[in-house]
């Protein structure tokens, strides 16, 4: 069976820098429209179980812990 | 079905930023897009890996990555600009089972810090360097870098970085990759999927070569400033692969980590206070008085400050410290300050010595001085100025003219250096003689029979303190102070 991976933001920590956006193979990431407790539109994920789990967003993303990708055991 | 974390937030990091000012306390301080971010991630995931955080000592810049103590729950230190490898030598020396980690900018690295940089580069310090190279001052809002790019506008080359005028792009690796010393050396960028990845590797490595005590490791990051270039997350990226890449190409220059065994760890530095105090003060005068002692004579009830001037190689600041160490071993606070030239022989020298009972406020002496000692014309005219109207002034009776002076003021003239060299035979004791011609001079200025005594003893003991290993030395001092008194009564 297929491993299965869940992303999560924590949307009071991104800062709209959107370094996340282009690198997602699955493309799940887009602009919110929400402004966040910073003043910025925090990135949303459409269908966060669609997720391979490559962590491409994880590693693009400035902050320590705006995106956490969560693996199903 | 349980879920575990695959990629969150490292264990290196703080929790929450307590240190950070402000109510946002889970992010860092970097601006969106900010390439300081995705390095700290990486370090920090390292330092976890390897399992080295308990010992680990970065180094902050002065630059965007000031606060890294905010952020990585290590025992950071932050430095002065560009210092941090001068200090992480310094820190790795006096702690060897300590782990240090540079993070520099390219500012700090590649222009303030360069020299310290490239000599603990050259000494093969044990530490690894994290050079974010972003091609402008980001901090101070953008200016020209030793790295920005010909052609490329900050806010201080407002027309582009002129070659001519500025020259071109410091090639940090490529420099380091000219000494024997470093052991690994790999520019990396923080661009694509793929180049972080790669980055993510070179610092592993990075760190593993920590760990593993194997030697300088120069780590160059090639990161993105969208801020201050005025670029987007995709702008800036692009920015990096077709342009600042042709200048800073990717790639390992050197790796030399797999022929070197596994380091060891340098002998421990003693660092206990009895040995420190051994070493600063090898003998130490077993004679001195108790703690409690006082001299009894009401002169020593003030503060006392002595201003001693004369041309270099006189021994004028060598008597200051004889003077200061003979109030030290009774007791006294004690400051001397010297101040001379760049020649070890002729020019102007003085000291200023302090004696009091209490905190001395300032070693330096400008007016109120109680006693000037004056070995030449320059420096009695420079300093009588500085004596209270009823000091005291000896002076060099063949070196100094004296003009009228002030009724009170109590004038006492000897041939110290006539004494020393004509008499003894060598004018290197007219210090000594000076300081005897002192005592006699204090005699007849209310210090008391018993205190003219402590104050030979104390001599005694500051000389046997000084020249204790030198045969012969001692006795001459002494007998240079007993012509001093003599010359003076």
């Amino acid at each position: 069976m297929a491993k299965k991976f869940r992303i999560e933001i924590a949307a009071d920590e991104c800062k709209g820098c959107y370094r996340c956006l282009a690198v997602c193979p699955k493309k799940l990431i887009a602009r919110g429209k929400e402004l966040n407790i910073q003043g910025y539109f925090a990135v949303t994920v459409a269908e966060p179980g669609n997720c391979i789990g490559c962590g491409s967003c994880f590693y693009q993303c400035p902050e320590p812990g705006a995106i956490t990708i969560y693996e199903e055991e | 079905m349980s879920e575990k974390v695959k990629f969150g937030r490292s264990k290196v990091f703080f929790d929450t930023f307590h240190r950070r000012p402000g109510p946002i306390k889970k992010n860092m301080h970097y601006c969106p897009g900010c390439g300081h971010g995705i390095l700290h991630k990486l370090v920090a995931e390292a330092i976890e890996h390897f399992g080295i955080q308990e010992n680990t000592t970065p180094i902050a810049p002065v630059g965007c990555a000031v606060f890294a103590y905010y952020y990585f729950n290590v025992g950071s230190i932050s430095v002065p600009h560009g210092r941090a490898p001068a200090v992480g030598t310094g820190a790795g020396r006096a702690n060897p089972e300590s782990y240090v980690i540079s993070y520099q900018g390219d500012g700090d690295l590649a222009a303030i810090g360069f020299n310290e940089f490239l000599q603990a580069a050259n000494r093969g310090e044990k530490m690894t360097v994290f050079f974010v190279n972003n091609s402008n001052y980001g901090m101070t809002g953008g200016q020209m870098a030793p790295t920005t790019l010909p052609g490329q506008k900050t806010t201080t080359s407002p027309y582009g970085r002129n070659p001519e005028t500025e020259g071109y792009p410091t090639p940090v690796c490529e420099i380091v990759n000219s000494l024997t010393a470093p052991v690994y050396i790999e520019r990396v960028a923080l661009t694509t999927p793929g180049r972080v990845a790669a980055a993510k590797k070179a610092v592993y490595k990075g760190i593993q070569n920590l760990k593993e005590r194997k030697g300088f490791s120069l780590i160059e990051v090639v990161a993105p400033c969208p801020i201050n270039l005025k670029m987007s997350a995709d702008q800036v990226n692009e920015f990096i692969e077709k342009q600042m890449l042709n200048y800073f190409p990717l790639g390992c220059l050197r790796d030399k980590t797999a022929e070197l065994p596994e380091g060891k760890l340098p002998p421990p530095v003693i660092r206990d206070e009895e040995s420190v105090r051994e070493i600063l003060f090898p003998k130490r005068n077993e004679n001195a008085v108790a703690a409690d002692f006082r001299n009894t004579s009401d002169i020593f009830d003030q503060e006392l400050r002595v201003k001693i001037g004369g041309f270099g190689g006189q021994g004028v600041l060598s008597l200051g410290v004889m003077l200061a160490n003979m109030a030290r071993l009774r007791n006294f606070n004690v400051s001397w300050m010297p101040s001379y030239g760049p020649e070890q022989r002729g020019g102007a020298a003085c000291c200023a010595v302090t004696v009091s009972r209490k905190a001395i406020p300032s070693p330096i002496i400008d007016r109120g001085g109680n006693l000037l000692i004056a070995m030449t014309q320059a420096a009695f005219d420079k300093y009588i100025g500085e004596l209270r109207e009823d000091g005291i002034l000896i002076y060099d009776h063949t070196a100094v003219k004296l003009p009228e002076l002030p009724a009170a003021m109590k004038t006492y003239g000897i041939d110290a250096l006539d004494i020393a060299g004509n008499q003894l035979g060598n004018s290197k004791f007219a210090n000594s003689v000076l300081i005897g011609a002192l005592a006699a001079v204090l005699a007849k200025n209310g210090m008391n029979e018993a205190d003219q005594a402590d104050f030979s003893r104390a001599f005694a003991e500051a000389v046997e303190e000084k020249f204790g290993k030198k045969p012969g030395a001692v006795e001459a001092n002494i007998n240079a102070y007993n012509a001093g008194i003599a010359a003076m009564k």
